[in-house]
């Protein structure tokens, strides 16, 4: 009697779930691609990092999760977790990890993989950041006020230099330049990067 | 005088013109001699190694390179800004840790007739030197007029300290030298526990209201304690607690009112400088208070900003809060 039963529950439960497909290469694509050596085949999924991190609360993935993740080869999912645009580079994960992971290096490497493949939930700051950037290559400075009206303008428009308080406290204050610096050798300057992002397109 | 490469960063000619200007006022009473690097480039902040590696760091390593070139009896650069000292310190630390990258960005650089040899420069800390080279006794004896009665809460925040690859601190989490100056300063320097938290750096930029809560908790426990100010060596750290302070309390509702320096203000005002030698009057929430407590008299500063209506305190954030927190809140 007994036995019928187990037979028939064996017979009605789901299929097994197919095994996604294997991408053991994601580790070594990110190890590879981050300054340094990331030893993040090293992590021994200890957790330290995310308990020692400031911003984990608002993450979708601890740090931790997110390593065990890359080393599953969850391409998919680490390249759309929020979890690289959360931090914020305060390296205490880095200096209490018992591996010595170059923990917020690899969270800059897994940013520029999601840009590279369109990745990513929220466009604000990889926006940011390539603002940040094309001022910089332009002029090989920084330019505050060219970065934070066209950032404003997109994604925070009633924040705009000059029309907020603040703005206007930094510009009166003389903390704003109105117009960028440019460095001399910028010619080099931009033949030094446009050599740097051949190499990178290579490798 | 010792002779030192220095590389400003652009904050310091622009949101932390304050931090330049004090640090070119003592640098005589300090015997340092400040050579800067000519025609440097941005160090690309927290932005560039997240779009790309091999440019960013190529980008970091041009300064290194014309500093390397332009040495003259001495092989440390100095940076007062956190995140170009992390950068540039950093780019050294990798470079010869993975000659791969040393490598490549050799070959960038040589499209630019550049080239620079990982470990031949020191790059340091404007702390770590006064502290380590002019020492403390030096910096002792050049204050005239003691900080006595100004209580100060010392804040780094992270890129100082950490990840500190080279071990120039007493401790990457507590490090105390900014503490030991402000003492030798004359100044009552409370133990600050969240000196080296975050204050969300670019944050503010992108996903303000995580900013917001790291510069409440801040603001916060520097009130707790009872701070006139706080005085810090990051051009980041003083533009977010400094410049959105307003907005942090119009979020949150409360009327927090802390000024932040940075340090090297309160060494000029140490060293018998005028308030106006050393740009103070160019932060946004006002010091003329707290300076009163040591008999400094800081000029009427430019029309100050409107004051914004705070907004009521439901519209917090869900994150944690330390137990007893007393908030300011009307
Ligand atoms: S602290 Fe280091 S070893 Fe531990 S889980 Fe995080 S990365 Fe892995
Ligand atoms: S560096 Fe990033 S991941 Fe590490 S503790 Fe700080 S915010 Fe968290």
């Amino acid at each position: 009697m007994f036995a019928t039963t187990l037979e028939t529950d064996h017979h009605t439960l789901p299929p097994l779930p197919t095994p996604p497909v294997a991408d053991l290469r994601l580790l070594e694509e990110v190890a590879a691609a981050t300054a340094g050596v990331s030893r993040l085949e090293m992590c021994i999924q200890c957790g330290t990092c995310g308990g020692s991190c400031p911003s984990s609360a608002d993450m979708d993935h601890t740090p931790r999760q997110l390593f065990a993740m890359v080393r599953a080869g969850m391409r998919d999912e680490v390249l759309r977790s929020n979890t690289p645009w959360i931090c914020v580079s305060c390296y205490h994960c880095v200096v209490r990890c018992p591996q010595g992971v170059h923990i917020a290096d690899v969270m800059y490497t897994l940013k520029s993989m999601a840009i590279r493949v369109k990745l990513y939930a929220d466009s604000t700051a990889p926006d940011f950041s390539q603002t940040f950037v094309d001022l910089v290559e332009n002029y090989g400075r920084s330019f505050e006020f060219g970065l934070a009206t066209r950032h404003y303008l997109k994604h925070f428009p009633l924040r705009l230099p000059g029309m907020a308080p603040k703005g206007l406290g930094m510009i009166t204050r003389g903390r704003m330049d109105l117009t960028p610096h440019r460095i001399e050798g910028i010619d080099k300057f931009k033949a030094i990067l446009a050599r740097a992002k051949e190499l990178e397109a290579a490798s | 005088m010792t002779k030192y490469l220095y590389y400003p960063g652009c904050s310091l000619e622009t949101n932390a013109r304050a931090y330049y200007i004090s640090l070119m006022a003592i640098c005589e009473p300090l015997g340092l001699d400040l050579e800067e690097i000519h025609d440097w480039n941005c160090c690309g902040a927290t932005e560039y190694v997240g779009i790309s590696l091999t440019p960013a760091y190529a980008l970091i390593s041009r300064n290194l390179a014309l500093a390397a070139k332009q040495a003259n009896g001495t092989r440390t650069v100095v940076a007062p800004c956190s995140a170009c000292y992390l950068n540039l310190a950093k780019a050294d630390y990798y470079m010869r840790e993975s000659p791969k990258l040393g490598e490549k960005v050799n070959k960038a650089l040589a499209a630019g007739d550049l080239h620079y040899t990982p470990g031949s420069l020191d790059v340091r800390h404007l702390l770590d030197v006064i502290v380590h080279d002019v020492g403390l006794d030096a910096v002792r004896r050049a204050v005239v007029r003691p900080l006595s009665g100004l209580r100060v809460a010392p804040y780094l925040g992270c890129m100082v300290p950490r990840p500190d690859y080279e071990h120039r601190w007493s401790n990457p989490e507590y490090p105390n030298e900014l503490d030991q100056v402000l003492k030798a300063l004359g100044a009552e320097v409370i133990d600050f526990p969240l000196k080296t938290h975050c204050c969300g750096g670019h944050m503010t930029q992108i996903g303000p209201p995580v900013a917001y809560e790291l510069i409440r908790r801040l603001i916060h426990a520097a009130s707790e304690y009872q701070a006139d100010l706080m005085a810090t060596l990051c051009p980041m750290c003083q533009l977010n607690i400094d410049a959105y302070q307003g907005e942090m309390n119009h979020f949150f509702g409360t009327y927090y009112h802390m000024p932040i320096l940075f340090f090297t203000q309160l060494m000029g005002l140490a060293f018998g400088k005028e308030p106006q030698e050393l740009g103070i009057g160019k932060e946004l929430v006002d010091s003329r208070l707290a300076l009163a407590r040591i008999g400094v008299e800081v000029p009427e500063a430019e029309a100050a900003p409107a004051p914004r209506r705070p907004r009521k305190a439901k519209e917090g954030l869900p994150m944690p809060r330390m137990p007893e927190e007393k908030e300011l809140i009307r």
